[in-house]
């Protein structure tokens, strides 16, 4: 069994493990500013949101050229948010997303 | 929006947030809460993890390196650009300059998560940074927020238990079984991911500058992501997102935690002491 990849993977590692580490390990971080405390309460809402966006809007070819996409999931995702924001749970609104989108793609309107 | 709270005190221990620290009876609540975000997780990290054990049988990994890529680098973009870079000759160095590149954005939740997680010992926050993703995030993000403060157990559950496990299984499956795998898009997984994401974003907008993060990230993520990159554009949106929400006024909304969660429908019964993990 060829193992020569396993490098590779340690290698990718090592470039990953700085970006989730630092902030978490850099002593001083509980002592910050205000300022930079109300900052970092606002990445949540902000890079969420963003990752959904960027999911659902660009969509890459295998060259990485990025491209605008409109389609159902704009509607499932959407739909979902409408769930959560009258309270019926993530969960109810993530299965109502995956079957508009799915209904749409086996019916061909999507 | 969500409805007003009783303003907030930072109640000591680790997280340097200006939150509510919930009593044992609400955090059993919202952990309840975040199992059952997470199970729409699980779907899409199981789905996921075997198209991508496939692609890289496909591409001529072994299973060893297709389950050291799930377990040492654990990020699926770049492990899948990696199968097709490593499928169309690219040199190694590129390979992982790529996934610095598409990784990069981690450190905005490391960031977002460290204030929390400050007060607990140094070997345990690196261990817990290799399994932070975005899914570990975005759960254990809004888990925190509802309590006010770090809860391991909730980390664990959201970094393991909903992707580290299904993920590393799938892969495992894909590159064993491999054949036909039916497309996880024809079962609408592929939407999944932005919808969980976007519902979790919603239960974080407790007041207008989380509202004008969240909406001016989404403008600036998809904007960038257009003309550069997907991975720059969540970083963009990530970074400035935040800093123009902090020059909307705070209002009284500013020390509402996170009250999405419906705690007349999930309270469990009380516990005698509180639960520190």
């Amino acid at each position: 069994m060829s193992t020569e990849l396993v490098l590779l993977a340690v290698l990718m590692g090592a470039a990953t493990y700085p970006s989730r580490a630092l902030p978490m390990l850099v002593p001083g971080i509980d002592r910050l500013p205000a300022r930079a405390r109300s900052y970092l309460e606002l990445v949540g809402p902000a890079i969420l949101a963003t990752l959904a966006a960027a999911s659902i809007v660009v969509v890459i070819d295998a060259e990485r050229n990025p491209s605008f996409h409109v389609g159902i999931e704009w509607l499932a995702v959407a739909a979902c948010v409408v769930l959560v924001a009258a309270r019926r749970g993530l969960l109810v609104g993530t299965v109502v997303a995956a079957l508009i989108a799915a209904l749409a793609r086996a019916s061909g309107l999507a | 929006m969500r409805q007003d709270l009783p303003p907030l005190t930072n109640a000591g221990g680790a997280a340097a947030t200006d939150q509510h620290e919930a009593t044992p009876t609400e955090v059993n609540a919202s952990r309840r809460r975040l199992v059952l975000d997470g199970l729409g997780i699980i779907a899409t990290a199981g789905g996921f993890g075997l198209v991508y054990g496939l692609a890289a049988r496909g591409a001529g990994f072994s299973p060893l390196e297709t389950s050291a890529m799930s377990v040492i680098v654990f990020a699926g973009a770049a492990q899948f650009a990696a199968v097709g870079y490593v499928l169309g000759g690219f040199s190694w160095l590129g390979v992982v300059l790529l996934t610095a590149f598409l990784n990069a954005r981690h450190v905005l939740y490391s960031a977002a998560l460290a204030p929390y997680l400050a007060d607990r010992p140094r070997p345990l926050r690196a261990v817990l940074a290799h399994l932070l993703t975005d899914e570990a995030f975005a759960l254990s993000i809004a888990h925190f927020r509802r309590v006010g403060r770090a809860d391991l157990w909730g980390y664990w559950w959201a970094a393991i238990v909903t992707t580290f496990i299904p993920w590393n299984l799938a892969t495992l499956a894909g590159v064993l079984i491999g054949g036909q795998i039916p497309d996880p898009s024809r079962f609408g997984l592929d939407v999944i991911f932005p919808a969980a994401m976007a519902g979790l974003a919603v239960g974080l907008v407790t007041g207008r500058r989380e509202l004008v993060a969240a909406i001016s990230g989404a403008v600036i993520g998809v904007a960038v992501g257009l003309a550069w990159d997907p991975a720059a554009g969540i970083m963009a949106g990530g970074l400035l997102g935040p800093l123009l929400g902090l020059l909307v006024p705070a209002g009284r909304g500013a020390h509402r935690r996170e009250a999405s969660i419906d705690l007349a429908a999930t309270l469990d019964a009380p516990s005698p002491e509180p639960d520190r993990s």
